[in-house]
């Protein structure tokens, strides 16, 4: 990696656990090779076949390693601040091992594919072929289960790595650091966007965290670190480390927080202690001290014995800024000067390489010098002046804005008192705007009045010249009669041919007599027919009559036995019990289908969710087009 | 707040009344009610719909030209209020309808007057052609009371 690469972890891929890679390797064979095979085949082509599966497996396998090894990124050439803060985070040789198993593995899958390949070659059958294919893909999966805790762990690395701020080794850095509890995160918090969690105890920063802020318009990077305590560097813990791997391999401008007024929990002569211990890892930086918390001890107010250790330190060329995070009193002071310290020092560096006096030998830089002690000011001519002093002098119109302000709260917004008309008093007329079903405002014309007589006139014309004058009918008393006539001849019309519609509108077919069923009314009439035979007492019965007599005994009897009372014994099925006659089942029955019908075909649609109700919709496939579209007429 | 008029059937529509449509050449059409909007969705020319006002003075059913017109429109001239000029103006507007509502009447009756005559023949026709309907026909009514007579002459007969 080159070393200007920006340091962006998040894309790496993820790392399926060993199960769900199997499952992920074997579908893919699933579905990217051929799956219809047949013993009949030739020989040559079922080998083929086998041998494609394994070796798509194999090739999928190696892939999916590779890319995990590629994308994590190799502690020796990566910035060594970050194979440091991994270093201190996954532990070097955890990591590394990881992704050496990884790499084994995909060499053994390798080996096993080759050897698979080679044995499927002498395969004499399909069964054969299939089960030296099934023995590779099984020894493959094997060696991938093996790795499941490479895996897992890779896994959780990728997971923190991405959340891992985008630190950039390189460019204009300040490094924040200190005792905890200093206000490291609150400086952080005031002189850039970050959102740091501040709390009032001890390692509330846990890792490191980045901010980015802009002066001289260029992007400045700002660096919060956890705190760190006083002790030797084998003791310190994970956290602490972080911070010192920041120092130890970052080029920035370093910024010790001291907290004066002691409220850390930490001395004076403590944070003056840590700082001794630090300096090793502060050569060749630019250093400053920011004292802070001046909110709650002013630097005047500290003992002298602390004014003499602190005087010590600025001995050394070390500058004291006092600052308040909370009051922000000389907090972009502490910015601007550690900004500068470390832009002159990036410039020295930068002075002191090859390429430099390329280029200056091209720059010139322009520096104008004034001219003469000659004083030139502004030009206004006269007439303006004067112009301005009139203006001024005029009185202006009372705006409304000043009625607002010299009527304060009792002001009321009146929109109708600047109305220019020409009554005064009419301003707050209420306008009327409708008057029986007319715009007011269309008649609204200051010569109405004259037109309006001319109208007049205009009418007076009309009535002399008797336009309006009734023509006196001369309807005789004959024609009256006559139309009354008329009148009543129309009605009736009407209504007789109404009567002939009615009689025509029988809308059903005519059933012969023979079929017609035998009603009550019918059936007494031949009854009464029967008597009159019986009783009489000629012998001349005829045929017809004979025949009727027969018939109307044969409805008798099946009517009689549909509704006749049944005996408690006899018990019937329920869907007779319920009716009197079978005419009335029957009628039922057709009800009841009637009812049923939507269920009946609602039952034919089938049980799928995407059932289209109708196939042909009428509206779609009829009619001509005119509007709309050809989807929907 | 205007009173405007629908632009199908001309009938006046009230503020918070009918519904309006913007074409998108920011022509407005403002309809009274449902009838009238389906109408001009499905294009029809309110001219040829023989229920709109557009129908019965294009073709000649009501008064169309008249002085009367005139006093009714939308001037476009600013004019400042004034209330004696409104409260001439309202009577005007009275004046105006009234007369208006007279020449109307006059105009419909000179109309229907053309069509007297063909009516009048008319009812002669009817009454002529379709007499029986009202009463029987005479040779009928005749016959019948004849043979009335006739039975009871026999009756009176057989008595005898």
């Amino acid at each position: 990696m080159a070393a200007t690469t920006c340091y962006n972890f998040k894309k790496t891929t993820v790392v399926p656990s060993a199960k769900d890679f199997v499952d992920i390797i074997l579908s893919k064979t699933q579905r990217k090779t051929p799956t219809v095979v047949h013993k009949h085949y030739q020989i040559g082509r079922i080998r083929q076949f086998y041998m494609r599966k394994v070796k798509f497996t194999q090739q999928n396998c190696h892939d999916r390693l590779s890319q995990i090894l590629n994308d994590f990124p190799k502690l020796d050439e990566v910035h060594p601040f970050y194979a440091d803060l991994m270093n201190i985070l996954y532990d070097k040789n955890h990591y590394k091992l990881a992704l050496g198993q990884l790499n084994t593995a995909m060499h053994l899958i390798d080996n096993v594919a080759k050897d698979y390949v080679r044995l499927l070659k002498y395969g004499d059958s399909l069964y054969r072929c299939k089960q030296l294919k099934k023995a590779a893909l099984g020894r493959m999966c094997t060696i991938l289960k093996r790795q499941n805790q490479s895996l897992q762990y890779l896994e959780q690395v990728r997971q923190h790595l991405a959340r891992l701020p985008t630190i950039d080794p390189n460019t204009r850095t300040i490094l924040i650091c200190g005792f905890p509890n200093v206000g490291k995160s609150s400086f952080i918090n005031k002189i850039t966007r970050a959102d740091v969690e501040v709390q009032p105890y001890a390692f509330t920063t846990k890792s490191l965290f980045v901010g980015h802020m802009d002066y001289k318009y260029l992007r400045w990077q700002v660096v919060d670190t956890p705190g760190i305590l006083d002790h030797s560097l084998e003791q310190r813990n994970a956290i602490e480390m972080q911070a010192i791997a920041a120092l130890a391999h970052l080029r920035a401008a370093v910024l010790y927080i001291m907290d004066i007024s002691g409220q850390c929990g930490h001395s004076i002569e403590e944070q003056i202690g840590l700082f001794r211990s630090l300096q090793p890892l502060f050569s060749k930086k630019p250093i400053l001290i920011a004292l802070n918390k001046i909110d709650i001890i002013g630097v005047t107010d500290l003992s002298d014995d602390v004014k003499t250790q602190l005087q010590s330190l600025t001995t050394e060329g070390i500058d004291l800024l006092p600052m308040s995070t909370v009051t922000e009193e000389g907090l972009f002071d502490v910015k601007k000067e550690a900004c500068e310290r470390l832009l002159a020092q990036r410039i020295e560096v930068k002075l002191k390489s090859r390429r430099v006096n390329d280029i200056i030998n091209r720059v010139h830089v322009a520096t104008p010098v004034q001219r003469d002690d000659k004083d030139r000011p502004v030009f206004i001519p006269d007439s303006v002046k004067e112009k301005k002093a009139i203006d001024d002098s005029i009185s202006k119109k009372k705006l409304m804005r000043d009625y607002e302000e010299e009527l304060g709260d009792d002001y009321i917004l009146d929109l109708k008192r600047e109305y220019d008309l020409k009554n005064e008093d009419e301003k707050y007329d209420i306008v009327p705007e409708i008057y029986e079903g007319k715009n007011i405002a269309d008649f609204i014309d200051p010569e109405i009045m004259e037109k309006l007589e001319s109208l007049e006139r205009e009418e007076e014309l009309r009535e002399a010249a008797g336009i309006y004058d009734d023509e006196i009918d001369e309807d005789d008393d004959e024609y009256t009669e006559i139309k009354k006539k008329a009148d009543l001849i129309r009605s009736k019309k009407k209504l007789l041919a109404l009567k002939n519609r009615e009689k025509k509108s029988r809308n059903k077919p005519t059933m012969p007599r023979r079929k017609i069923q035998a009603t009550r009314s019918r059936l007494d009439k031949f009854q009464n027919m029967d008597e009159m035979e019986s009783m009489d007492t000629s012998t001349e019965a005829n045929a017809v009559s004979r025949k009727r007599q027969s018939l109307s005994k044969e409805i008798m009897q099946r009517k009689r036995k549909a509704s006749r009372s049944v005996t408690r014994s006899q018990s019937r099925p329920r869907d007779e019990s319920a009716f009197a006659n079978p005419s009335q089942k029957a009628r039922a029955r057709i009800l009841t289908k009637k009812s049923q019908k939507k269920i009946r075909f609602g039952a034919l649609k089938g049980e799928s969710d995407r059932a289209i109700p109708d196939l042909k919709p009428k509206h779609l496939y009829s009619g001509k087009r005119k509007q709309g579209k050809t989807s929907r007429r | 707040m205007r009173l405007v008029k629908c632009y199908f059937c001309s009938s006046t529509i009230y503020p918070g009344h009918g519904i309006q449509f913007v074409r998108n050449d920011n022509k407005v059409f403002k309809f009274c009610r449902a009838k009238c909007h389906k109408a001009f969705k499905k294009h029809r020319n309110p001219r040829k719909v023989r229920w709109t006002k557009a129908f019965r003075k294009s073709a000649g059913k009501e008064l169309a030209i008249d002085s009367t017109f005139e006093f009714e429109r939308n001037r476009n001239i600013p004019v400042k209020y004034n209330r004696e000029l409104w409260n001439k103006s309202l009577e005007a507007i009275k004046r105006v309808q009234e007369i208006k509502m007279k020449r109307q009447h006059q105009y419909v009756k000179n109309r229907l007057k053309a069509n007297t005559a063909a009516l009048k023949e008319a009812d002669y026709e009817e009454v002529k052609q379709n007499i029986h309907i009202l009463e029987e026909p005479k040779v009928k009514k005749e016959a019948k009371i004849k043979r009335a007579t006739q039975v009871i002459q026999e009756i009176d007969m057989d008595t005898d």
